[in-house]
């Protein structure tokens, strides 16, 4: 396989998402339709889903979904979980076989716990303790990709259309109350398992349509906070900035959005006194933390999801609304293909997000 | 008059129906579209065509001469680089609308999104024109070289704008009208403010009277004088940028 910098394939990529904002979960079969509908914005080398809401029978413990090169990799990396989780359950993935889906590695799922006692001795929670060793995980176990992390939550992914990957993990069997869908079409990098999106950490998923400039920038930004970036891609360093900026920092959403999306420093002073002094401190404390380039994403996390754009909106995004239903998709006809007579259809502003979330009390 | 139906059917295969039928039929109608591409392009004068449902990104690019109404919305990339006919929208259109267009008519019901008009161009009689019934995202009229931008500003909600911000960046030829006087920070740094002629007043009469015709509104309550119009400030900013001095 030719890796990065020895290749280079431009074009886009289709990504779709959708919320029953009242928390009624609903098979993948809708999600898979829309995604299918953008074939051409992808190139066979890359699909993949996030659901939320999955696995309400183990909703307590982390859900592991693990790429294996070999078995050999697959015992060490298992006797390393072992030894820092409880692992409460554990199978492999259930796959049916389909045409144009071929050189799957071992795709392992497990539940699990972390060892109490251990996150204790480190003076960190249950979250930080896990993020922790599944980077550690993903860094030193070549050949080890933990490609889904949160709660009652997982990732779906591979190489292939994304239609024929969410028919080859079977994805109408589960139940979600939230899918996002990405469609591949690698530009700068190698289409691999591990590099199709989405890209997740903890319950946090992103799928991206677009480029990021900003990429090194962010990238030694996050690191410095103990992150790796070792997917071959740019997109997962939007999954740690969020993941950063809300879980680590405590910030709310709106105000990471402004963040990773800053106004412009002529827009910023058209604001008002008090707005003014808050943007110029964000964008001052957090510069490296400003996404740049042409972008479309959907971020998945247990509350809901956000599409957002580039601020000078590089890539093409539409949303739409029926009822308790919320739909975001790189083009219209993959919106109206599943919900053919919306309520509101819109084209969201450069750098305005889309923040679709479970209304209150909204079961999960 | 031919109907195609579109369901499930991939773009190549619509558009090689569509060609096939163009050389019988002059009237084609085009049911159940859902986001095929290309509908249209390199169309010659003479065949009208009507689109059903959601049409996919590049519709009447190349067009050369066709007229296309669409009783849905447009996606992206709507009449890139046409050279002529008329496309009518009885909706909303997407991003990029009329890119590097050469010539014919663009009429929009509704709103349109980002980049509108970028690079359209004009040569002697070829004059493009887009008229959006709406508001226009960010970027209209970028690098915009020739032919006409007519923004009507109708139905909007208070917050709503009738262009973004980046208005009219790098534009170096043609003119853009909007109805209103609009924030000049909306605006780049190559296109100003100029008075309306009574040419102007002319075409905008006869522009508006094509759009209430085509959607069937009646627009008597506009006051022609309220729009502004904008030209660019130099015409050819660029033709030193590679000459030795």
């Amino acid at each position: 396989m030719l890796k990065e910098g020895q290749v280079r394939i431009p074009s886009g990529c289709a990504i779709s998402g959708i919320i029953d904002t009242k928390g009624n979960r609903f098979s993948g079969q809708e999600i898979i339709k829309s995604i299918d509908l953008m074939h051409e914005r992808s190139n066979g080398l890359g699909g993949g889903f996030a659901a939320y809401g999955i696995y309400p029978q183990y909703k307590d413990l982390y859900a592991l979904h693990i790429f294996y090169d070999n078995s050999e990799i697959k015992m060490k990396t298992e006797s390393f979980l072992a030894e820092h989780f409880d692992i409460e359950n554990a199978g492999n993935i259930p796959t049916r076989p389909v045409p144009g889906v071929v050189n799957k590695p071992l795709m392992w799922r497990y539940f699990v716990h972390p060892r109490t006692y251990m996150a204790r001795e480190e003076f960190i929670d249950e979250d930080e303790f896990t993020a922790r060793y599944l980077i550690r995980i993903n860094k030193e176990y070549k050949g080890a990709y933990v490609f889904s992390s949160g709660k009652n939550m997982g990732a779906f992914k591979g190489v292939g259309y994304p239609g024929d990957i969410g028919r080859f993990f079977m994805l109408e069997t589960y139940d979600a109350y939230m899918w996002t869908a990405h469609g591949r079409f690698p530009t700068n990098t190698p289409g691999w398992w591990g590099g199709a999106h989405p890209f997740t950490m903890l319950n946090w998923s992103v799928v991206h349509n677009g480029e990021i400039s900003s990429y090194d920038a962010n990238r030694r930004f996050v690191e410095m906070f103990g992150y790796k970036c070792t997917l071959q891609t740019d997109t997962e360093v939007i999954t740690y900035l969020f993941d950063l900026l809300v879980r680590k920092h405590g910030m709310p959403i709106e105000k990471a959005i402004k963040v990773i999306v800053a106004p412009f420093w002529d827009d910023i002073e058209r604001e008002n006194k008090e707005i003014k002094i808050e943007l110029k401190a964000m964008r001052t404390v957090y510069s490296s933390a400003l996404i740049n380039g042409p972008f479309s994403i959907i971020l998945g996390y247990e509350k809901g999801m956000i599409a957002l754009n580039d601020r000078i909106k590089l890539r093409s995004l539409v949303a739409a609304r029926k009822d308790s239903k919320i739909y975001v998709a790189s083009e219209e006809s993959a919106i109206k293909i599943i919900c053919n007579n919306p309520d509101k259809v819109w084209s969201p502003k450069g750098g305005e997000p889309v923040i679709a979330l479970l209304e209150e009390g909204a079961q999960q | 008059m031919k109907t195609i139906d579109a369901s499930n059917m991939h773009y190549r295969d619509l558009n090689a129906v569509v060609d096939a039928e163009s050389l019988k039929e002059k009237n084609l109608i085009i049911k159940n579209v859902y986001g095929q591409r290309y509908i249209g392009r390199g169309l010659s004068c003479g065949i009208k065509m009507s689109v059903y449902g959601v049409a996919g990104n590049d519709m009447a690019s190349y067009m050369n001469g066709a007229e296309l109404e669409v009783f849905g919305n447009a996606q992206d990339a709507l009449g890139n680089t046409m050279n002529g006919g008329k496309v009518v929208v009885h909706g909303n259109a997407g991003d990029t609308l009329g890119y590097a267009m050469r010539g014919g008519q663009i009429y929009v019901e509704g709103n349109v999104g980002y980049r509108v008009g970028i690079h359209m161009k004009e040569y002697n009689d070829m004059k493009p024109i887009i008229v959006v019934g709406g508001k226009a995202g960010d970027f209209l009229g970028e690098y915009m070289a020739g032919g006409v931008i007519l923004v009507l500003g109708l139905n909007l909600d208070k917050d709503e704008d009738i262009i973004g911000r980046f208005c009219a960046t790098g534009m170096h030829g043609g003119v853009i009208y909007l109805r209103e006087k609009q924030d000049p920070y909306k605006f780049g740094k190559e296109a100003s403010k100029v008075k309306l002629e009574d040419s102007d007043i002319s075409f905008l009469k006869k522009q508006i009277g094509v759009y209430s015709k085509e959607f069937n509104k009646d627009l008597k309550h506009i006051n022609i004088n309220s729009f502004s119009k904008y030209l660019a400030i130099n015409k050819n900013p660029y033709a030193n940028m590679y000459c030795v001095y």
